[in-house]
């Protein structure tokens, strides 16, 4: 073996080591993560946390239960909002859609997608909050389901486009009308990955905080019907974590926690759907 | 007669052809759609059938997004209209942030978004890349798609949660490591100055964690897409596998790896909260990473509920304004640079 | 199956949409208070089950601010708005905003030293050469001068400010105005500044979190905040030339200092004469719009005020706050009648 040959041999097997460092090193992130906040959060995680108001502040106990349903309030409100309007429009550029109509759709959306979520939330102020003259459930789902619509029309088109075109053209040899074969043929063979793309949607507005901050507010009480401020569990993580109370930092990270596991959960959920077959494997 | 598919439930296959005798025959592929020996049917009797209507409310749906983000755009560069006429271009030159003189520019916050992105993308890019080989070139197929499954979910921690990591855990961790730093890197005046935790610095390592796996993602698949014969042919030629990678492959899919980077710098860009929670927050500009500094998306999340005064709001619109603007001309760059890539691909 | 789901998902839809006969009261405004506050609107909620008044702490520039725009029923603050802010107030709303004192804080000079124990002096003149940067290290002698005994080390001094709107930053700034001409040239009174040097937390908690975070730091926060989380604070020299610590006793003393209440209740009282004065004290306000729709809220919000000067007044001694002078509240009660 030359010098030359030598040292290839070792940059190679350096070069190549490194690669694996990196990746493990980026995996590892993720295992400190989730351990981190299972550690901090999973241990004082106890069952006030899940039933009670906050505390005035300086007092500790308390918990987050208005939280946890605010932020589920918001995620339903906001999945009613971004579902069927990310979905329809979906079907449209599959389904419907050409030339440069279709193109300037989908230039927008991939617009919208990339419009960071503090904007959103300006907007949202805007459309609803200035209007309307105060803070609501209704606007914080609005500026939420709005992000949503983009990823939903891009998974809904994405799937319904790798149906083959023999589904389509079969159902309509049977005589059905182009709307009954989307309906009855082509949505149901593309629904797991469609579902996967909804399910995304949702796990990223879960965690969303920027735009809620000027729209929904936050509650330190339940707050019923949609009109009123309403607390949200990566809000209430902002505000306590920058406090300087331990008391609610314990409760930051055990929000943290639950938020996580909810995200992590429903992602997980979604790719392993996605991984079991279906058109269009990704 | 062609057997109907056996997928269809034969409540379905009832469906279709009950249907079938209330439309008349409508070949529905785009061809035909011009298709003038097609019998024309009244809008009444094509609404009847579902299509007209189906079409109409996706047309609607889809449309409403584009109404969405005209809206968007109006709105920002109505409700800036004060500061804009104030300022005007020298808005975006100006390094004061003045409340109580009412001056406002947005120098300060575009270095800091620059900056804490720049090292964000120093710090990502050779971790990101690197990664993405291993797992494209190396790792066998299995572990390679657990691995990016795993790495995928980090691209869905929210950010939120990065910045709590960042105040309790990162931000200590750097506290140890600066002296080092110091050591080593002092000399320049990047790494000068007293270090308060907060900083540029802590914001661009946050974000670099943070955008690492949209890099890795993106890059894998683009590596994964190169033909085989081009590593075939490093090969055959005597390359080593590192060789052969660094030398013919990750060229071949240079423009999808620029393309994941441009991504990833607009998502950096856009980060609000994990940044908010370790900038600093304040707006000047410092020639030290290890000095505090404040993003765009970090002041107006500051800020906003309480700017009081017309002109004050809309300079922080303004400030959406500039951050959109930027957004989007670096998310058009990254697309066309990906679809660039896609198009050599097939081409070859 | 279907029909069935429909339904328990209309009945779940009702339920969360509530039909409630609660009134709901939204408010927000200065964190210098929050803690009184916090416990005053549970105290009430637990006296009056169907009155909800949600406050959120974001800045008493987000209180102004937010009041103005009328998407809170009312504000707080403790920078008292000054007439251009009354005026737009009347432009946007239509009608005059009320100021109504609650209760009288300090703002003090919290820092994190490690390794020091001692209580430290502050002079105006440290307060504002830190402040504005002159002062860059712990052991500078301006500090070592009016801490003769105290090891001072020799790093460098992290400022903590306020990142927002605040009437805390405004009682801070009043001050320092108020004792250097040099601070009233450079930088001036307000909520929210140009701070020469420094970081930035988000509210008396991002501040106080943030000094305690952050090793030979020093900020402004609110007693309380520094009590509650045990954080180290100084003694300030007032214009008497004594260096007082703060507690209820000088900060009383500093309100003593106010001859004149003003009808509209706006006053300062930094650097106020008195021995025993602390200088860096304040009152805090709610900003109450004067014409109120809504008769239910009304009424709630006119109950609340003279619970507040009346049983709330004595919840505030224990949270470290000095309740109201006895004129102050008298002129108060009469003002609420102001509110229609």
């Amino acid at each position: 073996m030359t010098y030359r040959e030598a040292q290839r041999r070792l940059v190679n097997g350096f070069m190549l080591s490194l690669t694996g460092v990196c990746a493990l090193f980026t995996v590892s992130v993720l295992f400190f993560i989730l351990g981190y906040l299972l550690w901090n959060g999973g241990t004082s995680l106890n069952w006030d946390f899940f039933t009670k108001l906050p505390k005035p502040v300086g007092e500790s106990g308390g918990g987050m239960a208005n939280a946890i349903v605010g932020s589920g309030k918001l995620i339903f409100l906001a999945s009613l909002i971004g579902i069927p309007v990310g979905f329809l429009g979906g079907v449209y550029l599959a389904e419907f859609g050409s030339g440069s109509f279709s193109f300037v759709v989908r230039y927008t959306t991939d617009l919208l997608n990339g419009v960071p979520s503090i904007v959103m939330g300006i907007f949202a102020y805007a459309m609803i909050v200035l209007p309307q003259r105060h803070f609501s459930t209704l606007a914080g789902g609005a500026a939420l389901g709005v992000m949503m619509i983009p990823v939903t029309i891009r998974s809904t088109e994405e799937f319904l486009k790798a149906v083959p075109d023999a589904l389509r053209e079969g159902a309509m040899a049977l005589g059905a009308s182009k709307s009954k074969a989307i309906i009855t043929v082509v949505i149901p063979a593309a629904i797991q990955g469609i579902l996967t793309g909804i399910m995304l949607g949702i796990a990223r507005i879960a965690g969303e905080t920027a735009p809620l901050l000027f729209t929904s507010f936050s509650n330190r009480y339940w707050s019923p019907g949609w009109n009123q401020p309403i607390a949200s569990l990566p809000v209430m993580i902002f505000t306590y974590a920058v406090s300087p109370y331990e008391d609610w930092h314990r409760q930051a990270w055990s929000a943290g926690f639950v938020l996580l596991s909810l995200v992590l959960v429903i992602n997980t959920v979604a790719r392993v759907l996605l991984s079991k077959g279906g058109y269009g494997r990704r | 007669m062609r057997p109907s598919p056996s997928w269809l439930s034969p409540k379905k296959r009832r469906q279709l052809l009950r249907s079938s005798n209330h439309s008349m025959f409508t070949p529905a592929t785009r061809a035909s759609r011009h298709d003038s020996s097609a019998p024309a049917r009244s809008f009444v009797q094509r609404l009847r059938t579902g299509d007209e209507a189906a079409f109409l409310i996706t047309l609607v749906c889809a449309a409403s997004i584009v109404v969405i983000t005209v809206l968007l755009v109006v709105e920002l560069y109505s409700a800036s209209a004060a500061s804009r006429h104030r300022f005007g271009w020298s808005f975006l030159f100006s390094r004061t942030w003045d409340p109580v003189a009412g001056d406002f520019g947005a120098l300060a916050f575009i270095y800091g978004t620059l900056v804490t992105s720049a090292l964000a993308l120093l710090l990502a890019v050779p971790l990101g890349v690197g990664a993405a080989i291993f797992l494209a070139e190396l790792a066998r197929r299995r572990v390679s798609d657990y691995l990016t499954f795993l790495i995928e979910l980090l691209a869905a921690v929210p950010s939120v949660i990065y910045g709590l990591l960042a105040i309790f855990v990162l931000v200590p961790i750097l506290r140890t490591i600066e002296p080092g730093l110091r050591a080593v890197l002092g000399f320049l005046p990047l790494f000068q100055g007293p270090f308060y935790g907060v900083s540029l610095f802590s914001a661009g390592v946050v974000l670099a964690i943070m955008i690492v796996p949209f890099i890795i993602s993106i890059s894998r698949e683009v590596l994964l897409a190169v033909p085989l014969e081009q590593r075939e042919g490093a090969l055959a030629l005597g390359a080593t596998k590192w060789e052969s990678t660094w030398q013919v492959v990750v060229p071949f899919a240079r423009t999808g790896i620029i393309g994941s980077i441009f991504l990833a710098l607009a998502r950096a860009l856009g980060e609000t909260m994990a940044v908010t929670m370790v900038i600093g927050n304040q707006p000047a500009i410092n020639t030290s990473l290890f000095a505090p500094g404040y993003s765009i998306a970090a002041v107006i999340a500051n800020e906003f509920t309480e700017a009081t005064g017309d002109l004050y709001i809309s300079a922080l619109i303004q400030l959406g304004l500039v951050l959109f603007a930027l957004t989007m001309i670096i998310n058009a760059a990254a697309r066309l640079l990906i679809l660039a890539t896609e198009k050599k691909g097939a081409r070859r | 199956m279907r029909k069935r789901i429909g339904k328990i998902c209309l009945g779940l839809a009702v339920l969360a949409g509530g039909l409630s006969a609660q009134v709901l009261i939204n408010a927000a405004g200065a964190t210098f208070p929050y803690p009184i506050y916090s416990k005053w609107f549970d105290e009430y909620h637990k006296l009056h089950s169907d009155i909800q008044i949600n406050y959120q702490s974001i800045g008493s520039g987000g209180g102004i601010r937010q009041v103005t725009e009328g998407t809170v029923d009312f504000g707080a603050t403790d920078g008292p708005m000054n007439d251009t802010q009354l005026q737009q107030f009347k432009a946007k709303r239509g009608c005059e905003v009320l100021h109504f004192p609650t209760v009288l804080g300090a703002a003090v000079a919290a820092y994190n030293v490690p390794g020091l124990n001692a209580e430290l002096n502050f002079t105006p003149e440290a307060l504002v050469g830190i402040f504005l940067g002159r002062i860059t290290k712990w052991n500078d002698p301006e500090l070592a001068k009016a801490n003769p005994k105290a090891k001072l080390p020799g790093q460098t001094i992290v400022v903590v400010h306020r990142s927002e709107g605040s009437g805390t930053t405004y009682m801070w700034v009043d001050y320092l105005s108020k004792v250097s001409a040099e601070w009233k040239k450079r930088v001036g009174t307000g909520a929210s500044v140009n701070w020469p040097v420094g970081l930035g937390g988000k509210g008396n908690e991002g501040v106080a979190g943030q000094i305690k975070q952050t090793p030979y730091s020093i900020g402004y926060i609110e007693l309380i905040y520094a009590i509650q989380n045990k954080m180290a604070y100084g003694r300030i020299r007032n214009s008497a030339g004594e260096f007082i610590k703060p507690d209820l006793a000088s900060v009383t003393a500093a309100a003593a200092g106010v001859k004149e209440m003003p009808d509209d209740f706006r006053v300062s009282i930094t650097n106020s004469p008195g021995k025993t004065a602390y200088p860096i004290s304040s009152f805090t306000w709610l900003l109450i719009p004067q014409k109120i729709p809504d008769p239910k809220r009304r009424e709630a919000i006119k109950g609340f005020l003279r619970w507040m000067l009346s049983t709330g007044q004595g919840l505030a001694q224990a949270l470290d706050y000095a309740p109201l002078p006895k004129l102050v509240v008298a002129k108060e009660t009469a003002a609420i009648a102001k509110i229609q």
